[in-house]
């Protein structure tokens, strides 16, 4: 068996026996540590010596023998070290695990709802997801995030630490609870996404694919709650962003707009099952951000040209996703779409409204919108004014060059 | 987001300080750096030797020269920095307002956003 098959089979497994050991001893601290090192002796001996009989016991079986290792000498330090006044439990009794113990399908769902519970920060969420259900381990979560591994590793025991102290149990959410908790588990994934979503290749080649990584786990949590309408939208979402990526990029890395990607390039396959999915949802589904969001990337996925969008649709979602999730961000993308429909003055109007915004004045996005609907006005020297401002205010290296680029063309020069 | 915070202060300083004041600066340092490596916030960080030590490359007449000494002369020099990973700008800035340097005078701290690779569709 390859390490690459390997690997996808450990990643698969990990949520489950890290479900089976939590389940049996509580104490996720220690049981995700031991999970860990039991894939890594996995993902050594695996490729050289073939799988197991039985894989997934096989986990179980070397995790658990680390945890009551890790028990006794955690037990026999104490004895050592203080004249014991209150006997440790003898945890050296576990019971060897039964044979295809059955996974519950819950385990995958609850270990989600631990990774992303409210006491963690975003950070920690997102690392601690990554490792405990993704089955990644620190040293690829780290060269993911461009952090040293100790920085990963200390975010993740943290995390651990905080969860403990939060005394978050190994349950599913209370029904009062659930739609904030799933939310918060829909953001993380989201995030996980966003952060693959990148647009050099050349550093992707070192980075565990956090796209295919965030798609994965999203898919299992469609398959984990198939009525929930959200989860459905966020994959659809994923799906359909990811079907632009060959043609996002061009021949030097330089991004490559919306309007401008060679369509022949997106990948059909995945821009239909997200078109399939979100149409489905929305038939039963009260309409969330997600599926608006995933709806509205249909309507491009189904543009044959760019000239053939039908931005008059793409303008009544906008309208339901300002009503089911009010936010500038949400008027910033709307306005282009209201710029294609009444004209650039409409949309530049509706701009206007965010300049006094908190969260959007002097944000990037939206002096590169402002840019973009200017130069389709013809206001030349507003519109380079207003794409050199943009270059200045993001942080990301493509988008920087991008808005340079645009700025260059409008004072027609050659871009550097 | 990754911050680098830069550690801007007055050569010499440390000379002009009683060594308890100087065990004090340190001991806030290895403070801030045992919180920053706990929370799994910091990245990196170095600090560089005396200004007097620096050779600056420029260009010039005919080619590129090269000088001993530092490229600006101020009363304050570069003097190392850290990368931090923070939740917020708000943090960074927190992070950077403890510094010793700032707290006592010494110096001041540039908190600068660090460029990323991804980039979003346009």
């Amino acid at each position: 068996m390859t390490s690459r098959a390997v690997e996808d089979l450990l990643r698969e497994l990990a949520p489950q026996v890290l479900g089976v050991l939590v389940r049996r001893h509580g104490q996720f601290y220690a049981c995700e540590d031991a999970v860990q090192e039991a894939l890594l002796a996995a993902a050594v001996q695996w490729p050289e010596q073939g799988l197991p009989d039985h894989p997934r016991s096989w986990l179980v079986t070397v995790a658990t023998r680390r945890l009551t290792d890790e028990w006794r000498s955690e037990h026999a330090r104490r004895e050592r070290e203080v004249a014991v006044a209150v006997r440790q439990p003898a945890y050296a009794a576990v019971a060897p695990p039964a044979d295809e113990e059955p996974p519950s399908a819950d385990d995958t769902l609850r270990l989600l709802f631990l990774c992303c519970h409210p006491a963690l920060p975003v950070s920690g969420q997102v690392a601690l997801t990554l490792r405990a259900v993704g089955g990644l381990s620190t040293a690829e979560i780290a060269r993911a995030y461009l952090v040293p591994e100790a920085t990963m590793s200390q975010r993740i025991r943290r995390a651990k630490q905080r969860i403990e102290a939060a005394g978050a149990r190994f349950t599913l959410p209370s029904p009062a609870d659930r739609d904030e908790r799933l939310g918060a588990v829909l953001r993380v994934l989201y995030l996980i996404f966003n952060e693959g979503h990148t647009a050099s290749s050349g550093e992707a080649l070192h980075r565990v694919e956090l796209t295919g990584e965030a798609i994965r786990l999203t898919r299992e949590l469609r398959r984990l709650l198939p009525d929930d309408g959200e989860v459905a939208g966020l994959l659809a979402l994923m799906l359909l962003t990811d079907a632009h990526r060959a043609a996002r990029t061009g021949p030097d890395g330089e991004l490559v707009p919306l309007a401008e990607q060679d369509r022949s390039r997106w990948d059909r396959d995945a821009a239909a099952e997200g078109v399939a999915l979100v149409t489905e949802a929305l038939t039963w589904s009260a309409p969330g951000p997600y599926q608006v969001q995933a709806a509205i990337a249909a309507v491009h996925a189904e543009a044959p040209t760019a000239e053939d969008t039908d931005w008059r649709q793409i303008v009544a979602l906008y309208r339901v996703l300002e009503r089911v999730a009010p936010n500038p961000m949400v008027t910033l993308n709307q306005a282009v779409a209201v710029a294609m429909v009444d004209g650039p003055r409409a949309g530049l109007a509706l701009l206007a409204t965010l300049d006094a915004d908190g969260r959007t004045a002097g944000h990037h996005r939206l002096a590169a919108v402002r840019a973009h609907l200017l130069d389709m006005a013809g206001d030349r020297a507003e519109a380079r004014a207003a794409y050199l401002a943009a270059a200045r205010a993001t942080t990301s290296l493509p988008e920087r060059r991008y808005l340079e680029v645009r700025a260059a063309r409008l004072a027609g020069e050659r871009p550097r | 987001m990754k911050y680098m915070l830069l550690i801007w202060n007055r050569p010499g300083f440390v000379e002009e300080l009683s060594e308890a004041e100087r065990n004090a600066i340190f001991g806030e340092v290895d403070e801030i750096m045992k919180e920053l490596t706990e929370s799994g916030e910091l990245v990196g960080g170095e600090a560089l030797a005396h200004p007097s030590q620096t050779r600056t490359a420029r260009p010039a007449a005919g080619g590129v020269e090269i000088t001993d000494g530092p490229f600006m002369e101020s009363k304050e020099q570069f003097a190392g920095y850290l990368t931090v990973d923070c939740e917020t700008p708000e943090r960074a800035a927190e992070i950077a307002a403890r510094w010793p340097d700032v707290r006592h005078g010494f110096g001041v701290l540039e908190v600068r956003a660090v460029m990323e690779q991804a980039g979003t569709e346009m």
